[in-house]
């Protein structure tokens, strides 16, 4: 109930991480709110799968404070294994379990980690197939299907665990063109259920639909970060201009 | 409105002389001067083999009858077998209580059956009965001593029997152990890890003839006086301990193979260390190593015969042991390839098997 009334999603305070001596992460600060979406986007080894994995511990931050749907994120296994229930992801690759069927992907997580029953977790994972349009390929395996369903299977793998929060890192830069606007379409419709979003995506039209935010970044910093409106038309820095115009250009 | 009635054109004739018998053998073995040359030559040797071995081991030779005296057309003299047999199979099992392995072997078998016939359902019954009531039942079966069965020592074990309880409680043993070592090898904690490495390095590096030696003369000597636990057991452990190392190895490249995505997308569904394990990356690991798992399955099956340095005489042993008996004697030969007979069924099979497995759980084109 406390959670419910929490406006915030995500805090990130002045979070920093190293790999070694390199310094990936630098003073990142961050408020998102529930059911906000953010469109993070910037040169490529910039941090940004790097932020958005430490908000589900799949790398650590050294640094400062990641608080998550009110839990913080510290050593506490518990918490861990709390948040990773609430926050959903979705990969570059998909990332799909090759060896089990679209409807047996889509249940793992349901009957394994919150317990529910396969019949339960099946009706709900079909629920979900049908919303990303692919119930048909249920009992396929992921290997027959194209880059385009297989993310959106990926997608409703995710939805099947209920996550209050989802982080998108690059979905469609692995796909072929023809297939990124069937997934794009999928996220519009899911950013239009109210799910609280992080997509690192450089799909500029994504961005400027629903995204609240757009985050550029830049050498770990976070560079500028305003609604799409203010960050397309009149970019502050110099380094946001240069981006935008090398992204928009082609 | 027309209607176009199409006959379909008719299809283009084969090019000439790739199909038939004469076609596949000029493509595949006349095709040039150099095979036609290695084709002759090789079938001049495999015939000229073939034809004594043929001629010896069953033209001429001898298969009924009960003492050497019956064996005079001069080829095998399969009769040495035959008498022998009920031994081969049973070492010196009491005749009286034999009908308890052949129970053993046949629950065995209908169990074996059952899990790997697709169409019969209740697989997972049928698998935890295999894992754990069959060895028990086989237990007190074997060894007795319980529910009005005589006991029988393990020192009458022998024959096939023994080889089978040896390869099969091993099997069974090591590739957990094997999947447990390899899954602590790669271990984040760094004692786990540690002796994991430690353990897996150093069975690795002694011969198993060593291992065996070692476990039934110099343990007793480490053990107070009086303790003395059953040769067979400490065979099997050391059995079991040495290929576990050696499985371990060979999971762990599966486990090498397994793509980062696979673990991180376990863990971002909140799948804990052993559920991701259990679910996702195991089943992905064994599948790609079936190959070098059943490889360290048939070479332990095979090394089951290095239990004869310990005094236990499993199949090959106990043909050794009929073949030097005075009667017997010059019978070596024969002996040698019934042994390498049954071995080889065995082994064969386990690999028939591991294709038709690796075939079946392809999931990708
Ligand atoms: N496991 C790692 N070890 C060392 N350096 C890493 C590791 N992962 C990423 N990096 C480095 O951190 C930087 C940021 O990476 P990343 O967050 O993936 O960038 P982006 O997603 O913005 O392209 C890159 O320079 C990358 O080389
Ligand atoms: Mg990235």
């Amino acid at each position: 109930m406390e959670q419910e009334k929490n406006p915030i999603a995500i805090t990130l305070r002045e979070v920093n991480k190293w790999y070694g001596e390199f310094h990936v992460l630098k003073n990142l600060n961050l408020d998102v709110s529930r059911g906000e979406r953010i469109v993070i986007c910037g040169p490529s080894g910039s941090g940004k799968s790097t932020m958005i994995r430490c908000i589900n511990r799949l790398e650590e931050h050294q640094k400062g404070q990641i608080i998550v749907d009110g839990i913080e994120l510290n050593n506490d296994i518990k918490n861990i294994d709390q948040i990773r229930r609430e926050v959903g992801m979705v990969f570059q690759h998909f990332n799909l379990f090759p060896h089990l069927t679209v409807l047996e992907n889509c249940c793992l997580a349901p009957m394994w980690v919150r317990k529910i029953p396969r019949k339960e977790a099946e009706a709900t994972a079909m629920e979900y197939l049908e919303r990303v349009k692919i119930p048909h390929q249920a009992k396929k395996f992921p290997g027959q299907l194209s880059g385009g369903q297989q993310q959106r299977v990926a997608i409703a793998r995710s939805l099947c665990m209920k996550p209050r929060i989802m982080l998108f890192d690059e979905p469609t830069s692995a796909l072929d063109p023809e297939m990124i606007k069937e997934v794009l379409d999928t996220m519009i419709e899911l950013a239009e259920s109210g799910m609280t979003m992080l997509c690192v995506t450089h799909e500029m039209g994504f961005a400027k639909t629903v995204a609240d935010r757009v985050i550029f970044m830049d050498g770990g910093e976070i560079i500028e970060m305003n609604p799409p409106d203010e960050f397309f038309n009149h970019p502050q820095h110099e380094r946001t201009q240069l981006f935008l115009s090398q992204i928009l250009a082609h | 409105m027309a209607i176009i009635v199409q006959s379909p054109s008719p299809s283009l004739p084969p090019p000439a002389n790739t199909t038939g018998l004469m076609g596949w053998m000029r493509q595949n073995l006349f095709s040039t001067v150099g095979n036609s040359l290695l084709t002759v030559v090789l079938f001049v040797g495999i015939v000229s083999l073939l034809i004594p071995l043929v001629q010896w081991a069953f033209i001429d030779a001898d298969w009924v009858g009960t003492t050497r005296d019956d064996c005079k057309s001069g080829g095998a003299c399969w009769v040495f077998v035959n008498v022998h047999f009920q031994q081969f199979m049973y070492g010196l099992y009491p005749e009286a209580e034999r009908w308890r392995v052949s129970l053993v072997a046949v629950i065995l078998v209908i169990t074996l059956a059952a899990l790997m016939i697709p169409k019969i359902p209740g697989k997972k019954y049928i698998g935890i009965f295999a894992l754990f009531f069959f060895p028990i039942v086989a237990f007190y079966l074997l060894v007795g001593n319980r529910f009005g069965l005589p006991h029988v020592e393990t020192n009458l074990w022998g024959g096939l029997m023994l080889t089978l309880v040896i390869a099969i409680v091993g099997i069974v043993a090591a590739l957990p152990l094997g999947i447990l070592l390899a899954l602590g090898r790669r271990s984040k904690m760094p004692i786990v890890r540690s002796v994991c490495i430690a353990f897996i390095e150093i069975w690795r590096g002694v011969p198993l003839i060593t291992v065996l030696f070692m476990s039934s003369v110099m343990l007793p000597l480490f053990l107070p006086e009086g303790m003395d636990f059953d040769k067979l057991l400490r065979a099997l452990v050391g059995i079991t301990l040495f290929q576990s190392a050696y499985m371990a190895e060979v999971i762990r490249g599966g486990l090498q193979a397994i793509p980062k995505g696979q673990y991180e997308a376990a863990s971002a569904l909140g799948l804990n260390y052993w559920q991701s394990m259990y679910k996702v990356i195991l089943p992905q690991a064994l599948k790609m190593v079936i190959p070098g798992i059943v490889n360290t399955f048939i070479s332990l099956f095979k090394d089951t015969s290095l239990v004869l340095i310990i005094g236990l005489f499993d199949l090959l042993a106990i043909v050794q042991a009929a073949f030097s008996n005075p009667k017997w004697l010059g019978f070596a030969v024969e002996g040698y390839v019934f042994a390498a007979l049954v071995f080889w069924i065995f082994c064969f099979s386990m690999s028939r098997y591991s294709q038709h497995l690796e075939h079946k759980l392809r999931t990708t084109h």
